[in-house]
């Protein structure tokens, strides 16, 4: 019939339902499973493994003891509970011990600090990361790092305030000269709040604290570990090293000779050797490079380190994503008549980060997991300064899988979180030729 | 239509008695969805059948079962006295028979036109390598492209990568060409070319199945053309018939769309 | 004609050298030069008046000191009588050993998991992905101190292989009676020969002439078979055929290396218990048996990435194209995909064998004397010289680094696609 020549079907046929062997569970095992001698060997090999990992974890974990005050304790409850040999899981040291494991030995009368600053960085975060939130909000957001400064170190609310009016004083004697001449607002927008800093930040601090004594119980940063250092380190320099990551991909990308070739050099410098040899230069030689007598913060060197670390890395990221621009764009915008910045800041620059956003997080991702690094300068990170803290006390002498299991999870939560994140951001920013 | 210029050398065009491809009570699902619905088709050798219709409607899939890039659930397809089925020699033996051009060209970007088209002739025709660069050369000439032999396939326009596709199926000495969509991806001066090769191709006998919208190639050069939706053959005439007097409702509607502007 | 030369010429103001096209970037460039020469002298200045301060110089001496400590895992000669400057190059050893150990591993398994998560099994493909995101996305120092921990608590020392004095029998070695592992290091087989050919000194260090011996064997053998596939070649380029090379290649890459094995008398010792310890084979520290576990399943998680994405990249046009054209899936894997893809993995590839030098750092947890252990820890702390050891370790590292992505940039340069 359809052979005819000519063939007009009147009647349309339905849709029908595959035949039995092609649906359902049968098809989906035969096909996933079962399609050869190949695939099926794989299944049972992981099959095996599988088996193999569960009947070598379930009978720890299924003996686990969630109260007990040490090590033989917990033995001795496991052993009558479960029979003469048995082994299990000791979570009752993570119930004693946690708080170290988050705050390291920040004193537990004032662990509201660190709670309070934590819950205020998702509400200064939150302008950043989403549009809907009234822009009025980004103020709260520009005053956070003072503010967190505060709580978690304590001393007077003036000294990071006052810290703050020194860009104030930089944006003020901005605004003032730039109607004069761009150059000079520009070098006065860098010299005024330095000037601000060195002449009036301690004078003014002293003042103000005499007015209105506000402050807060010092705590000193050597009592900081934990989750709470990794966290303080990872927040800081990822939010201070995307600006400088950006700067370094731009002066790459720079037609000026010196300043391509001074980018590429500290990008490649970076690059080219381990973190941990950059946490020695902050704990050991800073001390030469600084003028005689400075002797500054621990965690800041560590953060300031860990900083232009990952901007380099990030600095190579963005570089990738300002190559795959098409070159239309850069002469797009050279033909609308937009300077140099301009069209860096409202064309360039949010193409290429949107291309980089997988990039740029998984740098962030390694970040936060280099963060156990500072141990090597004497911090107490929360994997191995805590968990030998932990290991090396009478009580739970000996233990070693239940406080790795444990950090483990918590730093496998924030760094897939934050992968899932940049997929959905992804997806989200999907906008174009489409 | 604009694009047919010429006049079509039918002298060579003949319809053979002989069954080149053979499709009876064809099936085919992606999952639960009812792809292709009861296809039945019968391919002379020499026959040039266009097949169109709306977007989703299948008419890709057929052909793409025709040389076993898709599988098929129910129903049979012989291809020059073989039948597919999940024997590899058969399937071996009818992509060697079967030349297949893409919508995307897909040349292979780490090779020389050259080495794109002596590739297959080589490693699965065995031929020396030298008489299948002669070959070559010759398929290159005949799609007036020979001075490009050396280049890589990202220095070549569009047009001049399909005409290169082309040539690459042809060295295998395919007696069917099968084409999916060759002229979408093409700006307008480039699909000129490239139905050019294809109405030489015509002219010379070769057996072709041609998925397509261009109409103008459809009455120029085909002896049947077959409309497709909701993966069933609808309609299918003589091209003259075909056009000046659709029978379906849906055949109208596809056409008064395809043509109407 | 007189207009041409009245135009007047445009005198040189100041504010052209920030307006003026033609001299803003001089401008711009200068200003840096004096600012970044003006830091650079601040950091040189301070750094003299600090050593001043200590009463301390800048001078690389100490290099050729006695070093006063050992070095439990040494490739090469030495003792605690060597000088600082040995000590450093001892580590420098150590960070290329477990360097080149666990790229060769990471490499195969990050392979073999990438290809696995592509398979169409479902129960596989899952698996595999669980392990590339645990291992992703746990800081590497959480494996190597895991790892570590579990060798130093969870295995038994030398003693428990020996048979009780009551006649129970001891614990049977691992991988059918080859190697022990212990709680202070794992016992695996020696590799002797019988008529060894010796050493030859070459000035720094001796070289076992039996391992070269082996490493030409090796060489020929591929040139060799590089001969054998380019005549197969040629065979088919002249009548079509492809000659079976597989038997031969196998015998080519086999015969030589058995041939120079056996002429020197190859052997292997396996470890076995003499007192409290294992003796014959060689005891490799648990430091180093951890360190390069851990950098191998790590790494192995990111160049399993790596490969699953390079294959992606390959759109399934390609493949298709190739099967349309009659080539079989083995072929086109070879002919076709491959060579894509290996365009695609390779440079990532190569910046994650970076890495993991990089990361091999991290030894300082476990107490492997590596690079940083040596130069970098106990040079730096008997001798004091934080400036000159903590600079020397980072120049090491980095011409480390930059000879690597030389590499990758003369790699990439042979290989990128011609595009208009």
């Amino acid at each position: 019939m359809q052979n005819t020549p000519s063939f007009v079907r009147t009647d349309m046929l339905p849709a029908q339902d595959p035949p039995l062997t092609e649906k359902g569970a049968v098809k989906w095992m035969r096909e996933n499973l079962f399609s050869g001698v190949l695939n099926t060997t794989l299944t049972i090999i992981g099959a095996i493994i599988i088996w193999w990992l569960f009947s070598a974890a379930w009978p720890w974990l299924r003996a686990s003891v969630w109260t007990a005050d040490n090590l033989t304790e917990c033995r001795s409850i496991i052993q009558q509970t479960w029979g003469e040999g048995a082994t299990g899981a000791c979570w009752a040291v993570i119930r004693e011990r946690w708080t170290q494991f988050l705050y390291g030995f920040y004193p537990n009368q004032l662990y509201w600090r660190p709670n309070l600053a934590f819950v205020l960085l998702f509400v200064a975060l939150a302008p950043v990361l989403f549009t809907q939130i009234p822009r009025k909000a980004l103020w709260f957001s520009a005053a956070y790092p003072a503010l967190a400064y505060w709580l978690l170190w304590g001393g007077s609310l003036w000294f990071p305030v006052v810290a703050l009016f020194g860009f104030v004083a930089g944006w003020v004697a901005f605004r003032v000269l730039s109607p004069v001449n761009a150059i000079l607002a520009a070098a006065a927008a860098a010299v005024v709040p330095v000037l601000f800093w060195l002449l009036l930040w301690g004078p003014l601090t002293d003042t103000l604290a005499a007015i209105l004594p506000l402050s807060l119980d010092m705590v000193r940063s050597d009592r900081f570990g934990g989750f709470l250092l990794s966290v303080i380190i990872g927040v800081t320099a990822i939010s201070m090293s995307l600006p400088l990551g950006i700067v370094l991909a731009l002066g790459r990308q720079s037609d000026l000779f010196l300043v391509k070739s001074l980018s590429v050099v500290f990008i490649e410098f970076i690059r080219g050797v381990p973190l941990i040899t950059l946490l020695f230069t902050a704990s050991l030689l800073l001390n030469y490079f600084l003028p005689p007598g400075t002797n500054f913060d621990i965690i800041l060197r560590v953060v300031i380190m860990v900083t232009l670390f990952a901007s380099a890395y990030i600095a190579e990221v963005i570089r990738g994503g300002l190559a795959a621009l098409p070159k239309g764009q850069y002469e797009a915008a050279d033909a609308l008549g937009l300077n140099y910045w301009q069209a860096q800041r409202l064309i360039v620059l949010p193409q290429a980060l949107k291309i980089s956003i997988p990039g740029i997080v998984s740098s962030f991702i390694g970040l936060f997991k280099d963060t156990t690094l500072v141990v090597f300068v004497g911090l107490l990170d929360p994997l191995k300064g805590i968990t030998d803290a932990v290991r090396a006390s009478t009580d739970w002498k000996g233990i070693y899988w239940e406080p790795y299991i444990f950090v483990g999870t918590l730093f496998f939560i924030f760094c897939f979180g934050m992968s899932r994140y940049s997929m959905y951001l992804e997806q989200k920013l999907k906008t174009d030729h489409r | 239509m604009e694009t047919i210029d010429r006049k079509v050398d039918t002298s060579h065009m003949k319809v053979s008695d002989e069954v080149a491809i053979e499709i009876t009570a064809m099936n085919k699902w992606y999952g639960t969805f009812h792809v292709l619905r009861d296809i039945n088709m019968v391919v002379n050798r020499g026959e040039r059948i266009v097949i169109c219709g709306p977007s989703g409607s299948g008419k890709s899939t057929l052909i793409r079962c025709i040389n076993r890039l898709e599988e098929h659930q129910a129903g049979r397809i012989v291809v020059d006295g073989t039948e597919l089925s999940n024997d590899l020699k058969n399937i071996d033996k009818v992509r060697s028979e079967v030349g297949m051009v893409f919508q995307h060209f897909n040349l292979f970007p780490h090779l020389t036109i050259l080495d794109n088209l002596t590739l297959a002739p080589i490693w699965v025709r065995k031929t020396p390598k030298k008489e299948a660069e002669e070959v070559a050369m010759h398929y290159l000439r005949k799609v007036k492209i020979p001075e490009q032999a050396l280049k890589y396939p990202g220095q070549l326009s569009g047009g001049q990568q399909q005409r290169v596709a082309i040539a690459r199926s042809l060295c295998m000495k395919p007696r069917i060409m099968l084409f999916d969509e060759p002229t979408s991806a093409l700006d307008p001066e480039m699909i000129k070319e490239v139905l050019d090769t294809m109405i030489e191709l015509a002219e010379e006998g070769m057996t072709m199945l041609c998925v397509t919208h261009e109409m103008g190639f459809a009455q120029a050069v085909a002896n049947r053309v077959i409309f497709m939706d909701q993966g069933q053959i609808v309609e299918q005439n003589e091209p003259v018939e075909f056009f000046r007097n659709p029978k379906s409702e849906r055949t109208k509607l596809f056409l008064s769309q395809i043509l109407g502007h | 004609m007189a207009s041409i030369a009245d135009v007047p010429k445009e005198s040189f103001r100041l504010s052209m050298l920030i307006y003026d096209t033609r001299y803003r970037s001089l401008t711009i460039q200068v200003v840096v030069f004096f600012l970044v020469m003006a830091g650079a002298a601040w950091l040189v200045d301070n750094t003299y008046r600090n050593l001043q301060l200590l009463g301390k110089d800048f001078n690389f001496s100490f290099l050729w000191n006695r070093a006063g400590y050992d070095i439990p895992q040494v490739l090469i000669e030495y003792t605690n009588d060597s000088t600082h400057g040995r000590a450093m190059f001892i580590g420098l050893l150590n960070t290329l050993l477990v360097a080149f150990l666990g790229c060769a591993a990471a490499t195969v398994l990050g392979i073999v998991i990438g290809v696995l998560r592509l398979s169409k099994n479902w129960l596989v493909g899952r698996l595999m992905t669980v392990y590339v995101e645990i291992f992703r996305n746990v800081p590497l120092l959480l494996w190597i101190l895991l790892i570590y921990t579990v060798f130093i608590e969870a295995t038994p020392g030398p003693n428990a292989y020996r048979p009780g004095a009551d006649g129970t029998p001891g614990m049977e070695m691992q991988l059918l009676g080859t190697i022990a592992v212990t709680n202070r290091y794992t016992a695996v087989p020696d590799l002797l020969f019988w008529r060894s050919l010796g050493d030859i000194d070459l000035l720094l260090f001796k070289v076992s002439l039996d391992l070269l011996a082996i490493i030409a064997a090796l060489v020929a053998s591929f040139y060799a078979n590089r001969m054998l596939l380019a005549q197969a070649t040629r065979v088919q380029e002249a009548t079509g055929d492809r000659p079976v090379t597989w038997w031969k290649s196998i015998l080519i890459w086999t015969v030589p290396v058995i041939a120079v094995l056996s002429a020197l008398g190859f052997h292997v010792e396996y470890p076995r218990l003499q007192g409290f310890n294992f003796v014959g084979g060689i005891n490799v520290s648990n430091s180093l048996m951890a360190l390069w576990l851990a950098l191998t399943l790590y790494t192995a998680a990111f160049i399993a990435e790596i490969v699953r994405a390079g294959i992606m990249a390959i759109s399934r046009g390609q493949t298709e194209a190739a099967f349309a054209l009659g080539l079989r899936p083995g072929r086109t894997m070879n002919l076709v995909i491959l060579p894509q893809a290996l365009r695609v993995i390779i440079p990532p590839l190569i910046s994650q064998y970076l890495n993991l030098t990089k990361n091999s750092s991290l030894a300082i947890a476990v107490g492997y004397l590596d690079l940083r252990g040596t130069l970098g820890g106990i040079t730096l702390n008997q001798t004091g010289r934080e400036l000159e050891c903590v600079l020397l370790m980072m120049l090491i590292y980095l011409a480390l680094s930059l000879a690597i992505s030389g590499v990758m940039n003369i790699y990439n340069a042979s290989v990128k696609l011609k595009e208009r």
